[in-house]
């Protein structure tokens, strides 16, 4: 499904009325890809990058992005950091409590792959994905926050190639 | 020609078809898959321990109503010696004001004084402990053969 009938990069107003023709799964993708609502935790230094993208000089709200304090409330978790044993039983809960449909930005090495913590971390998961699906991957260490939404952007694409009925899953 | 009322009406119909509707139509188009997990109490990603709502002892209520009681005194007490202290407003309202205001105060907390010697004399301040047992477990070790061990260790 393309987006052209909503979200044309071009579009002059003339003043006479405009109708849009469009259908259910081009309608619930653009609504899904532009009020992704990330769930406000952070997990290491990748947070101050994230918490920076948050901020007023990056803007994520023109994106429709809005950190949330619930998993009740946010459909996108950014996996910011180093991602321990110990917290990944914490991040795997947190995902299942999340609303669906639900959507996972890894953001740096550590919650790629394991980071610097390849090699000797004996305390570190080797890749978030290891315990939930990832969607995109963003990679550095950390991510500046021009990265972070590349990473955002290219996971809006991703939501806006998507089937109404799989994402319903009926 | 319709009514103040209703308009009213209008507007208590228009609110409740809109939130029908909205969640009519959101539960049409999310997928709806709970589970054990996404059911369970959130707790910042730990697993919930316990009832969210324990009970407490009911003495605590009463130390609560107590503290209310000083706290209540205390927000009177400082805007009024603020401006019992003002010179100004002393030299203007002359000393019959300062009588007044003081001893209007000194009834103030004598009535408060009051419901904390009720509270004393009803025995709300004595915090009562529970009784502690004697054990009853009878171990076949009699305690002497500990004293050598005790008196390595220097236990008393």
């Amino acid at each position: 499904m393309t987006f052209d009938s909503l979200e044309a990069h071009h579009r002059e107003k003339t003043g006479e009325s405009e109708v849009i023709l469009t259908n259910l799964d081009e309608v619930t993708n653009w609504a899904r890809a532009n009020s992704l609502w990330p769930m406000g935790f952070g997990l290491a230094c990748c947070a101050i990058e994230m918490m920076a993208t948050f901020a007023s000089s990056h803007d994520l709200e023109r994106f429709g992005i809005f950190p949330r304090s619930s998993p009740r409330q946010s459909d996108l978790m950014i996996v910011s950091g180093t991602v321990t044993f110990k917290m990944a039983d914490r991040v795997r809960r947190l995902y299942e409590q999340m609303a669906e449909p639900r959507y996972v930005i890894s953001m740096g090495s550590c919650s790629n792959c394991g980071g610097p913590y390849w090699d000797h971390g004996y305390h570190v998961l080797k890749g978030v994905d290891k315990v939930i699906p990832v969607d995109v991957y963003v990679p550095g260490c950390p991510p500046r926050p021009e990265a972070l939404i590349g990473g955002i952007i290219q996971l809006q694409e991703k939501i806006k190639k998507q089937q109404f009925s799989a994402v319903k899953g009926e | 020609m319709i009514s103040e009322f209703g308009y009213l009406l209008l507007f208590i119909i228009g609110a409740i078809v809109l939130v029908l509707g909205m969640i009519g139509l959101a539960s049409r188009l999310r997928p709806d898959r709970p589970g054990p997990e996404k059911n369970s109490v959130y707790e910042s990603g730990e697993l919930p321990v316990g009832d969210a709502r324990p009970s407490f002892n009911i003495r605590f209520y009463i130390v609560a109503i107590i503290f209310i009681l000083f706290d209540v005194e205390l927000v009177l007490l400082f805007p009024w010696s603020v401006v019992f202290g003002d010179a100004e407003i002393l030299s203007r309202a002359g000393a019959a004001w300062l009588w007044f205001a003081g001893i209007e105060m000194l009834i103030f907390i004598g009535v408060l004084a009051l419901g904390l010697v009720y509270v004393w004399k009803k025995g709300h301040l004595d915090w009562i402990l529970p009784e502690s047992k004697a054990e009853e477990f009878r171990s076949p070790v009699p305690p002497s053969l500990y004293d050598e061990l005790n008196k390595k260790y220097g236990k008393q």
